[in-house]
Order: structure tokens, then sequence, then C-alpha cells
């Protein structure tokens, strides 16, 4: 497959986009929530003024800490921003699109996943141990959930590459699909779940008992927590238009078109606004369940979408 | 256009199954009561659909019946049973609920299964509609039977009843109109007796698990 021009423009400015617009959408998602529960909210360029603190504080490592420790900040950034590069959010001609399909980019998230894991069970602290076993926990019931309702969208496009199913689902002719509807609604509770947001995990939370990303990157400072951060952000980022691709694909550009990039951009800020406020919102309704309740929560999504791709096989005649 | 508009019973007949596996994996009462008013939304909807779609005017008839018997009537109804037996937060199931949940996807399959030859057969609009119905009125069934008390018991009935109504409009483009006032008479009949039932249940036995009914005789 030859790279064009267009393409390896579209892919730049992906790329681009997802690492200086995700704390934007961290702060946006923040402002709403404060704004919903009645608090002065924070300016949504908050992310960005933390970032540049963190970037010029002094890093500090624990005695204990190994190599692995250093270098996770690092894998778990190129992760998230290859994940980033991978969703077609602005065109559906991206070059790096058919180094990873649907199944590769959920293992990409398993990677950041150990990665982060094994790093905060390297220093040995009690919290590091805990948070680990319980991302874990989440991590391992939300993984198939979200391998199924992929494969639901993967079922309507007959492929599991994200910039086909794309393709597929935005520019042929308008047509509901059922299966989708469970999709939806799973994979809302998955990516809740996954980005650590309130039934799950409180992602404002510093009451050490609750806590789950948290206490993940208890032991970092400096650049090292920055880039965890910027991470944290860019998986929200990514999720979102993971959902936005699969279930509001309208707006993203043609393989053939790439003019229509300089319409994309601004209707995925308009998606991702709307995107945000709608997570404010469902954050502020609901009520952060027990940990043990988790297991139910995330059974549940797998089984909805379980329930979608039967739906679909069903309804396809 | 009609093909987009089966595509929207499809949807709703998928929203109803949604709603039919939350109210399984519910604990509180009125949560469940909410689910069930959210449930009479989605039919009426349908039912105009379908009227849109086959021309058949009494349809929307129908749907006005629905609309303010399940999504004014009932609810109101059951929302002042709760208040009046003071049972908002009750959470009990008989078996746990991700076992209730596995056990309703796999009579998802089997509704699903059933329903394959017979919409093979079929020339109705929205044919794979009556697999998702006959699920819905399965996993309200299920909710049924998991509920060891008696206002969870009379949501999931009526929630059975919503799935055979969906199954009579998609399949059948609706009863005679005679039959249809029929049963919706029948079912707010059913809620006010079953009202009553509670009340009394609670009277005798100071509490609304059902299984003290087991019991023939006092000892």
């Amino acid at each position: 497959m030859s790279v064009t021009t267009a393409g390896a423009l579209s892919q730049a400015l992906e790329i681009v986009a997802a690492i200086s617009l995700a704390p934007l959408l961290t702060g946006w998602v923040g402002q709403c929530r404060a704004w919903l529960q009645n608090r002065s909210a924070p300016s949504p360029w908050q992310p960005y003024r933390t970032l540049h603190k963190l970037f010029n504080k002094e890093s500090v490592v624990a005695e204990t800490a190994s190599q692995l420790f250093r270098v996770t900040p690092y894998v778990v950034f190129g992760c998230m921003t290859l994940a980033c590069a991978i969703v077609p959010t602005l065109s559906t001609d991206l070059p790096l699109a058919p180094a990873a399909d649907a199944i590769a980019l959920v293992g990409l998230f398993a990677l950041a996943r150990v990665f982060i894991a094994l790093a905060a069970m390297d220093i040995g602290t009690a919290f590091g141990t805990m948070g680990a076993r319980r991302e874990m926990l989440v991590g391992f019931l939300a993984e198939p959930a979200l391998l199924m309702v992929l494969f639901s969208a993967s079922l309507i496009s007959k492929s599991t590459s994200l910039a086909t199913i794309v393709e597929t689902l935005a520019h042929r002719d308008f047509a509901i699909y059922p299966g989708l509807a469970f999709a939806g609604v799973a994979f809302t509770m998955v990516s809740l779940a996954e980005n650590a947001r309130i039934p799950v995990d409180n992602p404002a939370t510093h009451l050490e008992l609750t806590m789950i990303h948290e206490a993940l990157v208890l032991e970092y400072s400096g650049r090292h927590l920055a880039l965890l951060e910027w991470a944290a952000s860019l998986k929200l980022f990514a999720y979102s238009c993971i959902g936005l691709a699969l279930f509001f694909p309208w707006g993203v550009a043609h393989a053939q078109a790439p003019l229509q990039m300089l319409l994309a951009l601004p209707v995925l800020a308009l998606k991702l606004a709307v995107g945000g406020a709608m997570l404010a919102l469902l954050e502020t309704v609901m009520a952060k369940m027990r940990i043990f309740r988790v297991p139910e929560f995330l059974a549940t999504a797998f089984l909805l979408a379980v329930i979608g791709m039967l739906v679909h096989q069903l309804l396809a005649r | 256009m009609n093909a987009l508009l089966t595509q929207f019973v499809d949807l709703l007949g998928a929203l109803l199954l949604i709603l039919a596996f939350a109210m399984i994996s519910q604990r509180r009462i009125l949560s469940m009561i909410h689910l069930f008013t959210a449930q009479g939304v989605t039919l009426t909807l349908a039912t105009v659909v379908v009227g849109l779609v086959t021309r058949q005017p009494h349809l929307y008839l129908s749907a006005c019946v629905t609309f303010v018997l399940k999504v004014l009537l009932i609810p109101r109804l059951l929302h002042r049973a709760v208040d009046r037996l003071d049972i908002r937060w009750e959470t009990e199931t008989l078996i746990n609920v991700p076992t209730t949940m596995l056990i309703g996807i796999l009579v998802v399959i089997f509704a699903f299964d059933l329903s394959m030859p017979i919409s093979r057969l079929s020339s109705a609009l929205a044919s794979g509609t009556l697999g998702i119905a006959l699920a819905c009125i399965l996993v309200s069934f299920l909710t049924m039977i998991t509920r060891s008390k008696a206002v969870p018991q009379v949501v999931g009935f009526l929630a059975m009843e919503n799935g055979l109504f969906f199954a009579a409009t998609s399949a059948t483009y609706g009863m005679p109109m005679v039959v249809e006032l029929g049963v919706a008479l029948d079912v707010l009949i059913g809620v006010l007796i079953l009202g009553v039932f509670l009340f009394q249940i609670r009277e005798q036995f100071d509490s609304l698990d059902i299984r003290h009914l087991e019991r023939l005789k006092e000892d």
C-alpha cells in the first residue's frame, strides 16, 4: 500500500490534533461537571497548566525502583498516541491504520495497562499493589466487552479494520442497526470503567481506599506524572473517538476527498464537546458503586454486547 | 422511507429488550417502575410507527390507550402502592443478579432460535421483531421468577404484557380493537386487584415475601 501525500498529511494532522486537544477534552469534562454540581468551574485550560507545572518540576524516583518504573510513562504515552493515530477521527485515509485493526487496538490498551500495573507493583508500596490488582480486575472484565462491541460493528462492515468500519457506516445509505443500540450501551459502560470514571472510579478522588487510577500513579512525580496524566487524557480522547467513529461516524472525511478534512475538524470538535458534556452529565447523575459491584456492571456490558451481535444476526436477512 | 421506518421499529424492539434486561439487573423497586414507564413510552412509539407504515388508523387509538395506561396510570398506581407500603429500597432476589443475567442470555438465544423459522415464513413488515418480542416476554418472565417480593413480580408481569403487546403490533399489525381494549382493561383491573392483594399479604404476614404463601395453614 502506497502512502499518498494527502494520507500522510491527514495522519500527521490527526496525531497533532489528538495530542493537543486531549487535555482540553479532559478540562471541558471537568468544567461541565463543576457546572452541573454548582461549583465554580475551573477553566478548560486547567489541564495544560497542570501539565506545564509538572513538566517544570523535578522528578523523584524511589530508591527501589527498577528501569521498568522509569520506562513505563513513555510506553504508556506511546501506546495511547498510537491508539489515537489508528482510530479514524478526521479521515479514513490513514497510512498507520492497516498496522492495527480493532483487535490490535484492544491489545494496545492492554499493553499500556500491563506496564502501568507492573510499574505500580515495582515500588512495592501497599497502595500501588492494591491499585494494580484493581486495575487488572477492571481491565480483564472490560476487555472482552470492548471486543464484543467492536465485533458487532465489524459484523456490519465485514471487516475488523477501523477505517473500513467507519467508511462503511458513514458513507453508505443511511440505515438503522438495532444491534448497534446494544453495542452503544455496552460501549458507554466499558468506557466509563476503562477511563476510571464515576460509577467505577472517581477521577478526582484522593481517598486512598477507593481509588484505582490514582493509586497506580501515586509514586510518580514531575515529568513522569505529567506524561501519565497526558496519557490518561489521550485514552479518554481515544475512547471518545472510537465511540464517535462507531455510532456517529458522519463528518469523517472520505479517503478520496482529502479536502473534507477542513470540515472534519470543526465537526469533530463539536461532537467531542457534546460527548464530553454527556459524560459529565452521566457522572453527575450516577453514584460511585462498591468495587465488588464492578464485575456485575462489566458483565452486564459484556452480555449486552453479545445480545447486540445476536440481534444483528436475527435481523440480518 | 418505509424501509427506514421498519428499521426504526426494529430499533424500538431492541430498546424494549434492553429495558427488560435493565429490569433484571435492577435491585430497587423505584428504578424498576421507572424502567417500566420507559418501556411504555417505547411501546407507544413503536405502535405509532407501525400504524404509520401500515396505514392502519386504529393503531393510533391503541397507541393512545397504551400511553394513558402504561405511561400515566399504572406507574402512578405502582408509585402510590410503593409509597403506602413504604418499600422503596427493597433489594431481594432469589438468585444473584449476574447468574440471572447469564440465564437471561440463554433465554434470549432460545427465543431467537425459536422464532427464526417462523419469521422466515412470515411476510409481515418487521418479522425479525417476533424474536425480540419473544425474548422480551421470556426475560420479563425470568424477572418475575427470580424475585421473592410481590411488587417486583407485579412489575415483571406488566413488562411481560408489554412484550406480548409488541409482538401483537409488530407481527400481526395489531389485534382487533375490541380485543385490544379488553386486554387493556384486563391489565388495569389486574393491577388494581394485585394492589389490593399486596396490602392483604402485608396485613397477614407483616412482609411482602411471597414465600409465606407456600404454607397453607397456620401452625
